[in-house]
């Protein structure tokens, strides 16, 4: 065995290369975000995946090997959403507030979100096993996998329409809202936490913490809404 | 610090518990929230008593900081699942162009739903 090859042997068994590639790749993309002045196409997430991507494909290394090490970023997901608490506490009184408005906006965006995919995938003629996993497509990735999961459809493609729903509603959200001329922090938080789930959240966490406090509250009720809408909605579309 | 994250953890562990043990179809993050959520009520309604007995870091703003700092690299941690599109390429190669359109075009839908009701419904409650 050659040095050099006993050397990246050694790297791709343990956590440490995939999990420093992660950080660096974010650690580039996100300098190239403020670079840009934080416009929504430099998204960091985005620039990362592609790079990390990339180095996968170019040293010919599973995603189940690179998950290995990146697992632990992945992780801190978790804590995460938990940690959603404190803003929304700091924030009740606002919250308490606009109970109303959030109440409905949860219930014409979930359906929204759902028929939209479901009509406009069958018209585009989209495999009946694709389109279940696109119909929880604006949920967080864990429910979205274990809802397309219970209706015996694919939960990684799932997960890959998440991200992709995610990544899609991040860049589009600041430009629609301007266009929309919606000035309301909490409203366009609501949508952003609602269609793009923890990716939307991010990006609205970016922009303001009101906009933040009500994703996270979107992002959690549009999750039990999904839940349990989606079993109806697909037995509509068969 | 470690004890702010600690009952963080602690939050998310018993919300996983919880959501599995119920069969509920939420999260056990979003549970955890909840009773993050709870906890915070109830240190500051038992104000004089919490101070005395919680570990400072709970009560002195440490827990704040600690979830703030978290939520503040939220991105970063979507990059691990969303290097999984890369194993699946495959399937979006061959519904690439329609498969793009159809999620762009509903969540661009879903986007504005969802503001233009919330705007709507809260000029309507400011206005009464």
């Amino acid at each position: 065995m050659t040095g050099e090859f006993a050397l990246w042997v050694y790297l791709s068994r343990t956590p440490l290369l995939w999990l420093t590639v992660t950080l660096l790749a974010y650690a580039v993309a996100d300098r190239f975000f403020q670079a840009a002045g934080r416009h929504p196409i430099a998204n960091p997430v985005i620039h990362a995946i592609w790079m990390i991507g990339l180095v996968l494909m170019l040293t010919g290394t599973p995603y189940r090997a690179y998950f290995e090490g990146a697992q632990f970023v992945h992780f801190l997901l978790g804590p995460a959403t938990v940690a959603l608490a404190v803003p929304l506490y700091e924030r009740r009184a606002t919250v308490m507030r606009a109970l109303l408005p959030m109440l409905a906006a949860l219930l014409v965006g979930c359906v929204t979100a759902m028929t939209s995919a479901l009509v406009f995938a069958k018209l585009a003629g989209i495999p009946y096993d694709v389109r279940l996993a696109m119909a929880p497509k604006s949920v967080t990735t864990g429910v979205a996998m274990g809802i397309v999961e219970a209706l015996g459809g694919d939960p990684t493609l799932a997960a890959v329409l998440v991200m992709l729903t995610g990544m899609a509603g991040a860049v589009i959200v600041t430009p629609l809202m301007r266009t929309l001329r919606i000035e309301d922090m909490r409203a366009r938080g609501f949508a952003a936490g609602l269609a793009a789930h923890g990716l939307g959240t991010a990006r609205a966490f970016q922009v303001s913490e009101v906009a933040g406090t009500f994703a996270g509250i979107a992002m959690g009720l549009n999750a039990f809404l999904t839940a349990i809408l989606v079993p109806v909605a697909v037995s509509f579309l068969r | 610090m470690i004890v702010s994250l600690t009952l963080i953890l602690l939050a998310q562990l018993v919300g996983e518990v919880a959501a599995r043990a119920a069969g509920l179809p939420v999260p056990g993050p979003v549970i955890g929230m909840a009773l993050l959520l709870g906890f915070l009520v109830l240190r500051d309604r038992t104000q004089p008593a919490s101070t005395r007995w919680l570990p400072p870091p709970l009560v002195d703003g440490g827990l704040e900081g600690t979830a703030k700092g978290l939520l503040a690299h939220l991105s970063i941690m979507f990059v691990p699942a969303g290097v999984g599109i890369v194993g699946k390429l495959d399937v979006l190669a061959s519904h690439g162009l329609a498969l793009a359109l159809v999620l762009l075009v509903s969540v661009t839908l879903t986007l504005a739903a969802t503001v233009l009701t919330f705007v709507a419904v809260s000029k309507l409650l400011d206005r009464r």
